[in-house]
Order: C-alpha cells, then structure tokens, then sequence
C-alpha cells in the first residue's frame, strides 16, 4: 500500500477519490434506489415491492405526464435560444467593441451572484396585476388598464429564466469569440467578404462550440427547474419539476415521483444529443 | 481622420441588456424601503421599520442560524476535498484522471429537482431523517464542483520547484504542505470558502427536501412568500441576503485574483 502510495499515479489517485468518490457515490447510489422505486408501487403508506412496469405505463399514457413533459422541453429549448440569442451581441461586443472587458465580464456576473430564489421573486412582483410594471405603465399613461399577459404564464417563465441563465450563455460564447485567430476576419475582409459575409462565414461558425457549450448549459437544467415555474408560472406554466414534487410531497407516491424523474432524465438526455449532433453537422453546413 | 458618426447600436444593446440584468435585483432593496405593503408605483414614501421588525421574529433568527451552519461546514467539506482532488489534477498524470475531473463537475448538469428527490430517496432508505444533515450533503455535493475549479486555478500557477526546495532543505512532505504549498494557495482557499458558502446560503431546492422541520433561510423564505401581508417583511430579508452574498461573492473574487496573480 504504501509503495503505490509513492508512485505518481497512485497519490493522484488517492488524492482526488475522496472528492470523486463523494461525487460518484451521491450520483450511483440515489440513481440505483430510483431506478428500484420506479418498479414497485404505492399502496397507501405501504410500498409494494413487487416489479412491476406500472410507473412506466402510467407516465407513457397519462395525458398530463406527457404534456408536462412536452412542455418543459419546449420551454426549456424557447429559453435556451432566447438566452443565446440575446446574449450573443453582448459577448460580441464584449470580445470585440470595448477594452474594459474585465469591468463589463464583473457588471455582468455580479447579479448572478444573489439567491435565485429571490431573483425569480423579484420577477414575480414586477410582472404581476398590480405589480412594478404594471403599475409604471399605468401612471406614464402608456396603458389604461392593467396588462394580464405578463404574468402566470409560459412568457413570465421564459422571460424569468432568459434573466436567470444570461451569464451562463455571455461566458462560454465570449470565450469562443475572444479565441477566434483575428487574421482570419482580415483574411475574410481581404479576400472581399461583406462584413455580414464574414460574420455568417468565418465568426459565427467558429463560435458554434461556445453555442453548443452555452446551450447545454441552460437547457438542461432548465428542464428540471421548480421554482420558476411555482413562481411566475400560474397553471398554464407547470413544468414536470412540479409535478415530481407533488408525487414526494403532497401526493406520496415515491414510485411513480421516481420514474417521472428518470423518464425526466432520459428524455433530456435524449433531446441534448440530438442537439449536438445538429447543432455540430449545421457548423459544418455553413462553413 | 475624422469618421462620420456611426450610432453605437452594440453599445446602446450592451446598456439596456444590463439594465434588463440589474432591475429584478436592484428592486427588492427600493421597495424595500417603501412606506406601505403594495409594491407599486408610485411609493409611499422611505421607512425603515421592515428591517426593525426582522429582529423580532424568532422562525427567521433560527433559520439563519440553521443556514449559518449548513453554510459553513458545507464551505469547510468541500474547500478541503475541492483542495486534495485540484491538487490532484493539477500536479499528477494518472488512469482514469480525465473521469475522475469530469465526474466532480457533475452536479452542475443535473436537474436541481431530481439531485433533491433521488437524494430524498437515498437518505430516507437508509434511515437518515430529513435535517441540517442531508441538507450539507446535499449542498457539499452541489458545492464541490466550485471548490474543485477555484483550487485548480489557484494551483494552475503554482511553481513545483519551490516544494522540491523544501524536500531537499530536509522537510517533511506534512511541513512541506502546511509551510510552502497551503500559505501560497491560501487564497484560493479563502475564495473557495467564501464561494462554497455562499453556493450554499442561497440554495433552495435540495433544502426544501432534505431540510424536513429544520428550515434553511430560502426555504423559510418560500414558506413566507404565500402571504402578502408579510411581504414588506420578505422584502427586507431579500434585501439583506442580496447584500450579504454580493459581499461575500467579491470578497472572494479578490482572493481569487490574488491566489492567480501571485504566482
């Protein structure tokens, strides 16, 4: 033991198992008891341990789980391209236009670094009936009568969610940006591209890996998100993470709260994919 | 060399898409303030009796005590494995080290939700009742992977001959790391803390599940948010928490600068 300890692999190995195994245990370990729950069932305060494909057949054909289901993803992919697309002309200018780019980099992460909790709150009481905006409007006389359309619904949740993961679509594609070799644009201009020539052919086809990176990184947890859609959401806004946590809280029924969480996962997993290979074989297209 | 005038379009979007970024979090500390219990335009006018009355609450003071020492042993737990798994990666070749590097940053792709209700799952079947407990392994699980990052780029920069100096001068590999390797990566270690801590203080999600009857400060603020005739109350609370994890947050940021630069 202690001569592997003196080799060069064997303190790297000892050395991060702690911190890999503390990840890798919390990751195997509840995912196993999840994937036993799924197949038994709730009677009452009993779990029946029997296997069973019940969960499964009941989240495959229950109208309210596929549509939850349906619905996060759609949000989720509205987010991600609205989150992306704004933020790409920051990280633009950010990379290209100005010389204080640590300055705007902290102006930009620095409300990220408050509760999510309360910024999602904070959306809340802006868009609601009698809320900020509502209630600015009203006294500038832009409008006569309250907006309804701005909360309890799918745009309150994309709009909160757009706000909530900006910095995380700004950093990755600045960081493509600001790798791009600046020759190559000159090469572009010298070899008699437009400027929105070079843009779609040169800059944005070497930024796909910072798109592809950001997008992941909303879309994926924005899936799963519970408090946006509890929040600003109303009925019309429920995602599957709501409906999960009925089934651990309120409704008490682990198993199928189980299988909805795994069906959650794999359907993400499923969608993420597909985007890489998409989103990697339209680079390739364009360029 | 006079240019005509072009309308900075990029730096006019720059400017409101920052605006867009600060209004959610700069109004909870305005209205805060305001002299009534709707927040609307116009405001009443400027008070400060939210913040006496916080005092006053005994749920909320223990709350915050529950959340101090879930923040703090969540910082210590993963600062010190984020310290030994960088140091690791950073300083060693060995199988299975690109894994070992990918899995520590896991956390921060799963789902908030299924992380709590799989965690649930696992506690309550091995006996282990919802408390401050489940809650920091929770949260060390969430925290780890910011630990991990902030070490790696403290040891990035840390030159190796200076070890093999003290070896040489006769010390041992423990004096080793406590009299050359941890003074240099110190602040590393002090922004880790701060980070992890404050990862921690805001988290609600894994809190709201494993927390059972001892409630954190965001799950004691979820439970407040139902009732309008506390929000005044809520807002002032926010506006503190705002205040502190902003604080905290470029404490550490400086830190972290230090530890890159010092190097």
């Amino acid at each position: 033991m202690a001569g592997i300890l003196k080799t060069e692999a064997g303190k790297g190995l000892a050395l991060s198992a702690p911190a890999s195994l503390y990840v890798g245990l919390l990751v195997a370990a509840p995912l196993g008891i999840l994937v036993a729950y799924s197949f038994w069932t709730q009677t009452y305060v009993e779990i029946d341990k029997t296997l069973t494909w019940a969960n499964y057949a009941e989240a495959a054909t229950d109208p309210l789980v596929r549509h939850l289901m349906l619905r996060s993803i759609a949000i989720a992919g509205a987010v991600t391209a609205a989150t992306v697309a704004l933020a790409y002309p920051i990280a633009y200018f950010i990379a290209f236009r100005t010389h204080k780019k640590t300055l705007w980099l902290l102006l930009i992460t620095i409300p990220f670094w408050s509760s999510y909790l309360l910024r999602v709150f904070s959306w809340k009481l802006i868009l609601g009936f009698n809320g900020v905006m509502n209630s600015a409007l009203l006294s500038m006389g832009i409008v006569t009568e309250p907006l309804t359309f701005l909360l309890y619904n799918e745009f309150a949740v994309v709009l909160t969610l757009a706000h909530a993961w900006a910095p995380f679509a700004i950093l990755p594609i600045y960081v493509s940006l600001q790798k791009i070799d600046r020759s190559l644009l000159e090469a572009a201009t010298d070899l008699g591209c437009s400027k929105l020539e070079r843009f779609f052919r040169v800059t944005l086809p070497l930024t796909i890996p910072g798109i592809i990176a950001a997008s992941l990184i909303i879309f994926i947890p924005t899936v799963g998100d519970y408090v946006t859609p509890s929040l600003v959401g109303g009925s019309q806004g429920k995602m599957v993470a709501n409906l999960i946590q009925v089934q651990f809280g309120p409704a008490n029924n682990w198993p199928l709260g189980a299988t909805l969480s795994l069906v959650a996962m794999a359907s993400v997993g499923f969608v993420a994919i597909l985007f890489v290979i998409l989103a990697t074989a339209l680079g390739r297209r364009i360029r | 060399m006079s240019r005509p005038f072009r309308f900075p379009w990029l730096l006019a979007y720059a400017i409101s898409y920052l605006i867009f970024l600060y209004l959610p979090v700069l109004l909870l500390p305005l209205f805060s303030f305001n002299d009534g219990t709707i927040v609307a335009f116009p405001m009443k006018g400027f008070t400060l009796k939210w913040y006496a009355l916080l005092g006053a609450q005994d749920t909320l003071l223990q709350a915050m005590v529950n959340s101090l020492i879930v923040g703090a042993v969540t910082a210590v737990v993963a600062t010190s494995l984020g310290l030994f798994a960088a140091r690791a990666y950073v300083r060693y070749r060995f199988k299975g080290r690109d894994i070992s590097e990918g899995l520590v940053m896991l956390p921060l792709v799963i789902p908030g939700i299924i992380v709590a209700s799989s965690m649930l799952v696992l506690f309550i079947s091995l006996g282990l009742k919802p408390s401050l407990t489940t809650v920091i392994l929770g949260h060390v699980f969430v925290a780890l992977p910011f630990a991990v990052s902030i070490m790696k780029s403290a040891f990035d920069d840390f030159d190796q001959s200076l070890e093999e100096a003290a070896f040489d001068l006769g010390e041992s590999v423990i004096g080793t790391f406590r009299r050359v390797t941890l003074p240099i990566v110190a602040p590393g270690i002090v922004a880790s803390l701060l980070v992890t801590f404050t990862v921690s203080f805001d988290e609600f999600v894994l809190a709201f599940f494993l927390s059972g009857n001892q409630p954190t400060l965001p799950v004691y603020i979820w439970s407040q948010i139902r009732f309008p005739a506390k929000l005044p109350n809520t807002l002032a609370l926010g506006s503190l928490l705002l205040l502190a994890s902003v604080l905290l947050l470029l404490t550490a940021e400086y830190f972290r600068r230090r530890s890159s630069k010092s190097a």
